[in-house]
């Protein structure tokens, strides 16, 4: 297959993932492929990103999927890569168990050896032949099968930790900085491993399954719309990261939407000492800026476990963007109700999930969700909360255990507010359905939006920030 | 307009800029690489301190360009970034004169050279020598700039309705950069090639340190770096970068430190991480105190 049918076939594959990449894009790619070295692999890598992959949250998908579309090597690859290691090429007779056991002990050795010395080339291509060697199923039909899972059972890196944090430490003493260090450390190398070996077994794969079908399952979501009631843990930290980043990205927006709009009243002292340059004649006028109207915000979100995720990230999100409020106040409930601003206002936000779950109030009688309870509390504890300043926004899955809604009391909440908006982490779809009170709180509140994933939520916080 | 390539391959890029203390990798030497040879702008984003406006000045130093800078801010607009007439100049002349000359002389006169105050973009274009031009957090510029970019660096032509069309003897090498406090539009991205230089892997770090500050030992460096990597790893507001190791050597340096044990880490912890929070983070997490 010649270069140019397989970088097509790439950049669809690299569109299918949810990359776009224009067709000029494809062909600046085929131009810079014919000004570099194309047998250089990473150069080939370089120049496809530096022309078809122009955002930074794409770039894991891109690797993935490169690695497939132009693999570092063929079956094997017996003959490019000889560096004497145990197992190389023995793949071909039969195994017995006691010669993998063998060949396992004796790639534990090496890996230990190679996390100590931390050459990142030389783990890669340790685990390529440890995929090799130890990977391999052979079903009955004749097929070969890769498993990841074979691999890291053969090895089991993680039962290396002690003996690689006693060498690295050395004299040092325990439990102090140079253990945190050193397990970070070991952390990345292991990470570094186990990539490694998850992109060649996928590599296998597509040999012997064809590339799309693996492309299919190998690409994961990318961050911003990965679903926040399905998140893993590690989807968390990523998102958590983007908050920031996600905040100063809508402020600015903001500001430049801000600044193209109405200006205010003429400045005269400024015009007149601005005429002064051009000999006393007002070329320009210069106006005061306006002064943005900046709405209060009632947070109201429900901490029970099936949307904690959820309502984290939208209060972290909040928090972050408060100086475009006038006021944040933010009360969390599970089935009563609590104030948790003080919580978002000390140092470190990320701990202050942890400690409203401790501290916080939120329990009344079994702790499952209980709207219709939580917003009594709430009306009664804090009659002064909600003013026609003031935008409410409730955060959750409206889930309410079969419980009473309290419908009178919340249509007077959203009457006295100035706006009110429900968002929800369930799919529109699953709205309605067993336990949940959707049907009853959305005609009541202005609008109930879906809020599934870090783009929506986007979405919905610029419309709430007037200009 | 001529094309004089001003890297022979990959590999000399990266010799070149090793050469004047930038430790390239693979990636960005063939981007760079690329962007020469294409002729087309280099976009580099990026977290701060990640060595985006170095490379810029990196490259100049390699290929003895000099380097014309456009800082982008708020409310720049084409008369810093372009060209300007110097009317308090053109206001004198025509007062000087004191009405003796017809208008068609007076206007000939003050449309001309000498009253052109030339910005950076106007600059880099006509600059018959090699030119580096910087555009530099192009994020923090409005969206009509970008425009202007836009068509300043797709032809690498002005046109001064007063004087007529300036196109470039020679294509300056463009390197823009943006810490993404907000996406630049897709026409200009399209017209880019893109470098996005994240924190650098441990042993290109460790090196980058070592060109940086040769006085330290490797061991220290190599603590340091396992360091800053263990501080990467938390969940802090402003993760340290590259610029911050450094910073920290050359303190370590000062300081005539030649371990870096808890210590050491506590006093000096304000170099790398510039929030308070993110220090009391990190001091738990590091069993500081």
């Amino acid at each position: 297959m010649s270069l140019l049918d397989r970088t097509v076939e790439f950049a669809g594959a690299l569109r299918s993932a949810g990359i776009p990449v224009s067709t000029a894009e494809t062909v600046d790619a085929m131009r810079a492929f014919g000004k570099i070295d194309i047998s250089q692999r990473e150069h080939l890598r370089a120049a496809f990103a530096a022309t078809a992959c122009k955002r930074p949250a794409h770039r894991t998908t891109f690797d993935t999927l490169f690695d497939l579309y132009f693999p570092p090597k063929l079956g094997d690859g017996v003959g490019q890569e000889m560096d004497g290691a145990p197992g190389e090429g023995e793949g071909d007779g039969e195994q017995t168990s006691a010669d993998l056991a063998a060949i396992s002990a004796a790639m534990r050795d090496q890996l230990r050896d190679l996390m100590l010395d931390g050459d990142e080339d030389a783990i890669r291509r340790f685990a390529r032949n440890a995929v090799s060697s130890l990977g391999r199923t052979d079903s009955p039909a004749g097929r070969q099968s890769f498993f990841a899972y074979r691999v890291l059972r053969a090895l089991s890196p993680e039962t290396l930790i002690a003996s690689l944090l006693a060498a690295m430490m050395g004299e040092q003493e325990r439990g102090g900085m140079a253990e945190k260090v050193a397990r970070q450390t070991i952390a990345d190398r292991m990470k570094v491993f186990e990539e490694a070996v998850e992109s060649e077994i996928r590599r296998r794969l597509a040999e012997t399954k064809g590339v799309e079908s693996v492309t299919r399952s190998a690409v994961k979501p990318l961050t911003d719309q990965v679903d926040f009631l399905r998140a893993s843990r590690n989807d968390l930290i990523e998102l958590r990261r983007q908050v920031q980043p996600l905040a100063r990205r809508l402020a600015t927006r903001l500001t430049a939407k801000r600044r193209l709009g109405r200006t205010g009243k003429l400045d005269f002292r400024r015009t007149v000492r601005a005429s002064l340059a051009t000999g006393g004649v007002p070329l320009e006028t210069k106006h005061k800026p306006h002064k943005p109207h900046k709405p209060e915000l009632v947070v109201f979100c429900d901490v029970s476990g099936s949307v904690s995720s959820f309502a984290h990230f939208t209060l972290m999100l909040t928090h972050a963007l408060r100086e475009q409020f006038s006021k944040v106040r933010a009360f969390a409930f599970i089935d009563t109700c609590d104030e948790v601003t003080d919580y978002l206002r000390s140092v470190d936000i990320g701990d202050a999930m942890a400690r409203i779950a401790q501290n916080a109030d939120l329990v009344w009688f079994d702790g499952h969700s209980d709207y219709g309870h939580a917003f009594e509390v709430f009306a009664e504890r804090y009659p002064d909360a909600i003013t026609p300043k003031t935008s409410l926004l409730v955060l959750g899955d409206a889930r309410n255990n079969h419980r009473s809604a309290a419908t009178p009391t919340v249509r007077r909440l959203v009457k006295e507010a100035r706006h009110s908006y429900w968002l929800n982490p369930e799919p529109r779809s699953y709205w309605g359905s067993g336990d949940s009170a959707t049907k009853v709180y959305e005609p009541l509140f202005d609008e109930m939006v879906e809020c599934r994933n870090v783009e929506q939520l986007a979405e919905f916080v610029q419309r709430l920030l007037p200009t | 307009m001529q094309q004089f390539p001003l890297f022979g391959d990959v590999a000399d890029v990266r010799e070149r800029l090793a050469g004047v203390g930038y430790l390239a990798d693979d990636a960005i030497a063939t981007t760079v690489f690329l962007a020469d040879r294409l002729g087309k702008p280099l976009l580099v984003e990026g977290p701060a301190g990640t060595g985006k406006t170095e490379l810029a000045k990196a490259v100049a130093a390699a290929v003895s360009a000099e380097l014309v800078r456009l800082q982008c801010y708020e409310g720049l607009d084409e008369a810093r970034a372009l060209y300007e007439w110097n009317y308090k100049k053109q206001l004198l002349r025509i007062q000087a004169s004191g009405g003796d000359t017809s208008w068609d002389e007076t206007h000939d006169d003050i449309f001309s050279e000498e009253f052109l105050l030339s910005r950076p973009l106007l600059t880099a274009i006509r600059r018959s020598e090699p030119t580096v031009l910087l555009i530099d957090e192009t994020d923090k510029a409005d969206v009509e700039v970008e425009g202007l970019l836009l068509e300043v660096l797709s032809d690498f032509q002005v046109t001064i309705p007063e004087l007529g069309t300036i196109v470039a003897d020679r294509r300056p090498f463009v390197v823009l950069t943006s810490n993404a406090t907000r996406e630049l539009s897709e026409a200009l991205k399209r017209r880019c090639l893109y470098l996005y230089l994240d924190y650098p892997g441990a042993e290109r770090e460790k090196a980058i340190v070592l060109a940086r500050v040769p006085e330290l030992p490797e061991e220290l460096v190599e603590q340091l770096v396992r360091t800053v990597r263990a501080l990467r790893a938390m969940e802090l507001k402003k993760a340290p970068s590259l610029a911050e190791s450094i910073d920290w050597a050359h303190t370590l340096l000062a300081l005539g430190l030649n371990t870096l044990d808890e210590e050491a880490v506590r006093t000096t912890l304000g170099v790398v991480l510039k929030h308070a929070s993110d220090q009391a983070r990190a001091a738990s997490q590091l069993k500081l105190s």
